[in-house]
């Protein structure tokens, strides 16, 4: 369960691609340790909503602080506000030039300045908890998709950040990869870490989740706790969205 | 063919070609160096900047190494610089090559994925590392063919330099020619000089790119 503390607050953000309305209105408050799971139609806003937290997109209006300094991508101090917030995207996104340890240990040495022996030794014990250890010396290529998932959440946690956003991670992977890269999630979550995940898996979202928030057209439908939403959501579009999860047996 | 006459040419054409090389390689580093910043501009289409970029690079390309060499040999001292033939040599090969470099390297530079861009700017880089470590070495990796081009076309473009009496392996062959009338044997040793001088760069090329292209796409 998340502390009492405020780690990231989301006021009234809009978002709009010239004429496109991704985002109306959104606020939300994410306190430490806390995991959010966003879930929701595709198209609906999700992934631009994670984008703007870490200032990848722009909003057209509103706040977002991060330990109550402001998230805005045009400022000086955006580099070392993404440097508490790590990202984990979809399509894992490793750097195709460099190996599984380069791409780990890349950031916070070149980033960070910190040195390269401390920062290789604790890359090393990571990716032996994701159990990579022997893949340290290979090229992203040379790795299955669900390996380079789990090398890209290690690359993140490696920069020792506040909080993590995941955008569909296991969307791109083969049905016996997702389990792998969950249960990664899964140790991160018994660490208390703060988290918000988009995700369509919707048995992980409630076995992990302290919070559920549909999105739906851009809007934030329902916030809730994950057993009063998979359970008995309140409005009619959650309900909906959910059952197209369920199959009528014959 | 007298091999007597191509013995006693060829230290002059030694001579030559270590100038030319040396000629080339500074030319050619410089290219590199105003393509890279170039590339740079246009890609990250920094304001002002990226128009002068256009401009230089249209007006670089789009005429011969010849008439740059000329307006550099002659025009610098009518505006009060004096100059080495050589130094004229380095800052024309450069200029020219430059604004090819910049269009090669922009359209590996294009070709990298918006999505290796923002994985390393989540992860805190700024513009210069962005590019420095992630965007370039893999705009690299895919344009070296075309780069490797790039200089053996300037190294042959060296062939100018004797229009500004610069004592290259063209110019050694003509003087010669003209002093000694042993043509068969001038042009035999400027043949093989120019292919000693690039078969290695494009033997190097071939093995780079394999090599380049290996880390990235196995």
């Amino acid at each position: 369960m998340s502390t009492e503390k405020e780690i990231l607050k989301v006021e009234h953000i809009y978002k709009k691609f010239e004429d496109l309305s991704v985002l109306e209105d959104i606020s939300l408050t994410v306190h430490e340790g806390e995991i959010i799971v966003i879930v929701g139609p595709s198209g609906c806003g999700k992934s631009t909503f994670l984008r703007c937290l870490n200032g990848l997109e722009e909003t057209s209006e509103g706040h977002i602080f991060l330990d109550g300094e402001a998230v805005n991508p045009l400022s000086k101090n955006i580099t070392a506000i993404r440097q508490k917030i790590g990202m984990v995207f979809q399509s894992y996104d490793l750097f195709p030039h460099k190996t599984i340890l380069e791409n780990v240990i890349m950031a916070p040495v070149l980033v960070q300045k910190r040195k390269k022996d401390e920062v290789k030794a604790e890359a090393l014990k990571l990716l032996e908890r994701v159990g990579l250890s022997s893949k340290i010396n290979n090229f992203p290529r040379q790795l299955s998709g669900g390996q380079k998932q789990r090398v890209a959440i290690v690359r993140a946690l490696i920069m020792h950040p506040e909080v993590l956003l995941f955008d569909e991670v296991t969307a791109a992977l083969d049905p016996e990869m997702v389990r792998e890269v969950l249960d990664v999630m899964l140790d991160l979550a018994k660490q208390k870490r703060t988290m918000l995940i988009v995700t369509h898996e919707m048995a992980f979202a409630r076995a992990v989740a302290d919070r559920v928030i549909f999105l739906d057209g851009g809007h934030i439908v329902e916030d809730s706790d994950p057993k009063q939403f998979f359970d008995s959501p309140r409005t009619e579009r959650a309900r909906k969205f959910l059952s197209t999860f369920e199959f009528e047996e014959k | 063919m007298d091999t007597e006459v191509l013995r006693s040419y060829l230290p002059l054409f030694r001579e030559a070609l270590i100038l030319t090389v040396r000629i080339g390689w500074f030319g050619i580093a410089l290219a590199f160096a105003i393509g890279i910043i170039t590339s740079a501009l246009l890609h990250f289409k920094v304001p002002v900047l990226s128009a002068v970029a256009k401009v230089y690079i249209e007006l670089f390309r789009n005429t011969p190494l010849l008439v740059q060499l000329f307006f550099i040999y002659y025009g610098l001292p009518v505006l009060g610089f004096q100059v080495s033939a050589e130094w004229c040599g380095i800052a024309g090969l450069g200029l020219l090559g430059g604004s090819y470099m910049a269009e090669t390297i922009r359209s590996g530079l294009d070709a990298v994925p918006l999505s290796q861009t923002e994985s390393a700017l989540a992860l805190g880089m700024n513009k210069r590392q962005l590019f420095g470590s992630i965007v370039l070495p893999q705009a690299f990796s895919t344009s070296v063919p075309a780069l490797v081009a790039n200089v053996i076309f300037l190294l042959k473009e060296t062939s100018m330099f004797s229009a500004i009496s610069l004592m290259d392996l063209m110019f050694t062959a003509k003087d010669l020619i003209g002093l000694y009338y042993d043509t068969t044997e001038a042009l035999f040793l400027l043949v093989i000089f120019y292919v000693i001088m690039l078969l290695p760069v494009s033997i190097a090329g071939s093995f780079i790119e394999k090599k380049a292209r290996f880390r990235i796409f196995g």
